[in-house]
């Protein structure tokens, strides 16, 4: 399917931050450092207190009412007509495309779906961010998520931004558009189909040379870094918003403030 | 080798652990989606024909009870015989009625996937006829006595070495090579002698055409024309939903599927019949049948959403660009269609509790929707599968074992999830809670372990750093941070 083209608003004063329940549970230094470089570009960030989760592992398994009374109560949660930015490509895509699944004429999941951005796409689309590079020279490649890049289409501003780094090298890595072997209750359903895709995907972030990989999804990386531990690989994956953080305010480390 | 889906957890495991399928699954893979990127390479072109070749057959199945009574009304006015077949057995019955009709037992076949579905070798096999696969694939997978593992490239899970080695073992007097071309006229030799002699002929069906009542077959080694024109009885045995209105219809689906399917423009042959021998013409069967299979196609009609499934051209482009059939290869699923189209039509063929295992097999990367000509949405259709399988209200199970999947205590672990979810005290608790007992986690062993240590939660959660920092809003449900 086609991703219908995306009308970027202008620059707003406030948005709401979506951290997900990977975030918060397994990396919430991401979403601190996404607060951090939102507020540097002059923005208030609002995060609501109830926030959950997107209720996308209920519906890819098949549990719809559950999945549709949890998108419910999250959409009830950010009222106010601002931005709604998102640290996950998947999450972004269960709400951007797959509420209307759920609910096809829910019209305040339909608005709510509407204000929804991935993190690297606000920065790029509607901050129109500039990056300085305060860092040293490294070697990075990026995971881009699937649902990133088939649900969303965000899959090339994560190299945009990348690119804005000047001591940045960006690398390919072989079969960058295959899947990782995620796919939420698919690893545990089918573990070693998952396992083996988990193993090439990894094996292929390491054969790119690069110190370090980034990308916009925790699902993907739990997955990633887990294989990356069991193999006892140095190589482990980080969070755009955090790597992005780090080059461009070192002196903003989350330990620190 | 007969693999079932019942048993795909198995199949899938010995199939992982099998380096020579590991190997030519991804070599081919490989070099089946170079080829199909070399012949579209431009996105946007892609999507235009795409959306094109979607309403085509959109539009088809919208109008599918009218165009197959039109396709019945004009194939008979050419003179080709109709048949209607609900179930795999009927359609054998029928096939099998035609060849004792003829007094034929030489029964030569092209490819024909539906032939495969319906179990027609072994059927024939088992009342004393013998029906030779003339397609090379299918021949090479016959001598093995296997079945096909790609719905393109039958025999693509084999290498030039175990087919040299086949054909060593298998045709007499053969010496052992490896030389593709020394190969291909192995089986041609062999192929030849039947031709010559076949009673009757069975292939496929691309495209059936309602308007003319032409029926099109889409293939590259001339086997196709071989058996549909060289022995006096042509049948050709097809799915209902390979019916189009206009002939007009077909120049489009034709220029996407072979360009999905193979990496070719076009390919080697296109044969449009339309007829038996007329009188004043040399060549050409006496006869020309056609079988129109159900299988399990009207409960998928039934429903707006799966009725998309029938959309399919069966070109293979996604089980080419499946992550999953990459690594475990066609047999391990144990259905006739593997891969991402597999998982989607085989619950309407089979049963939803003969297929538990397909529907959840998939991470739902959507790589094979994004190369599908037609436009499936295959993730969505997966997702909706799993609904049903899963589903606990008998009124909602509108599939043929439907809800065979359903596990209490999995249900119970959803409403549990859901019940913490929309409770946000209650959920942040129990992640903080989590987040204590974080060195514990490593300790529970899952299948997610296979391979991969478990994550370890943050010892503190972000909801409950914010907290700290933020200013809460005594009126407002949120921090500003
Ligand atoms: S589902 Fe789409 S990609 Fe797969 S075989 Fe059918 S037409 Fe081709």
């Amino acid at each position: 399917m086609q991703i219908p083209v995306r009308c970027y608003p202008p620059k707003p004063d406030k948005v709401y931050l979506y951290g997900t329940c990977l975030v918060n549970s397994f990396a919430p230094e991401s979403g601190l450092d996404a607060i951090t470089l939102l507020q540097h570009q002059g923005i208030e960030v609002v995060y609501p207190a109830g926030q959950t989760c997107c209720g996308q592992p209920a519906f890819n398994s098949g549990y719809t009412d559950e999945a549709l009374a949890v998108a419910k109560a999250q959409a009830a949660l950010f009222p106010e007509p601002w931005p709604v930015v998102i640290l996950s490509g998947s999450c972004g895509g269960m709400m951007r495309k797959h509420y209307a699944h759920l609910a096809p004429n829910d019209e305040q999941l339909a608005e709510f779906a509407s204000r929804v951005y991935e993190f690297s796409e606000f920065l790029l689309h509607v901050l129109h961010i500039k990056l300085e590079d305060k860092g040293e020279s490294q070697q990075v490649t990026l995971h881009t998520s699937c649902a990133g890049r088939r649900e969303m289409g965000i899959h090339p501003y994560g190299e945009s931004l990348l690119r804005q780094l000047d001591k940045v090298e960006l690398l390919e890595h072989n079969y960058s558009t295959e899947c990782c072997g995620f796919g939420g209750t698919f690893a545990v359903k089918h573990s070693d189909i998952s396992a083996a895709m988990v193993e090439d995907k990894s094996r292929n972030l390491r054969e790119s040379g690069a110190s370090q990989f980034v990308s916009t999804d925790w699902g993907c990386m739990l997955n990633i870094n887990g294989a990356l531990e069991y193999q006892q690989q140095p190589l482990r994956g980080l969070h755009l918003a955090s790597y992005l953080r780090q080059r461009t305010l070192p002196e903003h480390s989350p330990e620190q403030e | 080798m007969h693999t079932s889906a019942q048993q795909f957890k198995p199949q899938a495991h010995d199939a992982l652990a099998n380096p020579v399928i590991r190997k030519n699954f991804r070599g081919a893979m490989d070099f089946l989606r170079n080829k199909r990127k070399g012949v579209i390479p431009d996105d946007a072109e892609f999507h235009a024909l795409q959306k094109v070749c979607e309403q085509i057959k959109q539009q088809c199945l919208a109008e599918l009870p009218e165009l197959l009574e039109q396709l019945e009304k004009n194939c008979l006015a050419n003179g080709i015989q109709v048949h209607w077949a609900e179930t795999p057995a009927e359609a054998n019955a029928i096939i099998n009625a035609l060849i004792d009709k003829h007094s034929g037992v030489d029964v030569v076949k092209g490819k024909s996937m539906v032939s495969e579905e319906i179990g027609l070798n072994d059927y024939l096999d088992a009342r004393g006829k013998s029906c030779i696969e003339t397609d090379m694939g299918e021949y090479i997978v016959q001598l093995a006595g296997e079945h096909p593992s790609h719905i393109i490239m039958p025999a693509i899970h084999k290498n030039a070495q175990e087919i040299g080695q086949l054909f060593h073992d298998k045709i007499e007097d053969t010496p052992f090579t490896t030389d593709v071309d020394t190969l291909i006229n192995i089986g041609r030799q062999q192929m030849r002698k039947r031709f010559e002699h076949a009673h009757i002929g069975i292939t496929g069906v691309n495209f059936a055409v309602a308007e003319t009542g032409t029926l099109c077959l889409v293939e590259n080694e001339g086997n196709g024309r071989l058996s549909s024109t060289a022995p006096p009885v042509h049948i050709a045995v097809t799915g209902i939903e390979k019916v189009v209105k206009y002939l007009a219809d077909v120049p489009p689906l034709l220029s996407l599927l072979t360009r999905s399917a193979t990496g070719q423009v076009i390919t080697t042959y296109f044969n449009m019949i339309s007829g038996p021998r007329k009188s004043d013409e040399k060549d050409g069967p006496e006869e020309v049948h056609l079988v129109l299979v159900d299988n399990g196609r009207t409960q998928a009609y039934a429903d707006e959403q799966f009725r998309a499934t029938l959309q399919c051209i069966r070109c293979g482009a996604c089980m080419n660009h499946c992550p999953v059939y990459t690594r475990i290869g066609g047999h391990a699923y144990g259905t006739v269609y593997p891969g991402p189209i597999g998982k989607i039509v085989s619950p309407h063929m089979l049963g939803m509790e003969n297929t538990q295992d397909l529907p959840t097999a998939s991470s739902l990367c959507g790589a094979c929707e994004e190369v599908c000509p037609v436009n499936i949405p295959i993730p969505t259709i997966l997702q909706r599968l799993r609904t049903q399988l899963n589903q606990g209200n008998a009124d909602k199970r509108t599939l043929r074992g439907a809800g065979s999947a359903r596990k209490a205590s999995e249900a119970m672990i959803w409403k549990v999830w859901r019940y913490l979810c929309v409770h946000p005290r209650l959920y942040r608790l129990a992640t903080q809670s989590v987040a204590r007992l974080r060195k514990l986690v490593p300790l529970v062993k899952s299948p997610w372990n296979q391979g991969r240590v478990s994550p370890k939660p943050a010892p503190k959660t972000l909801n409950e750093l914010l907290h700290k920092k933020g200013k809460t809003n005594a009126n407002k449900p949120w921090m500003i941070v």
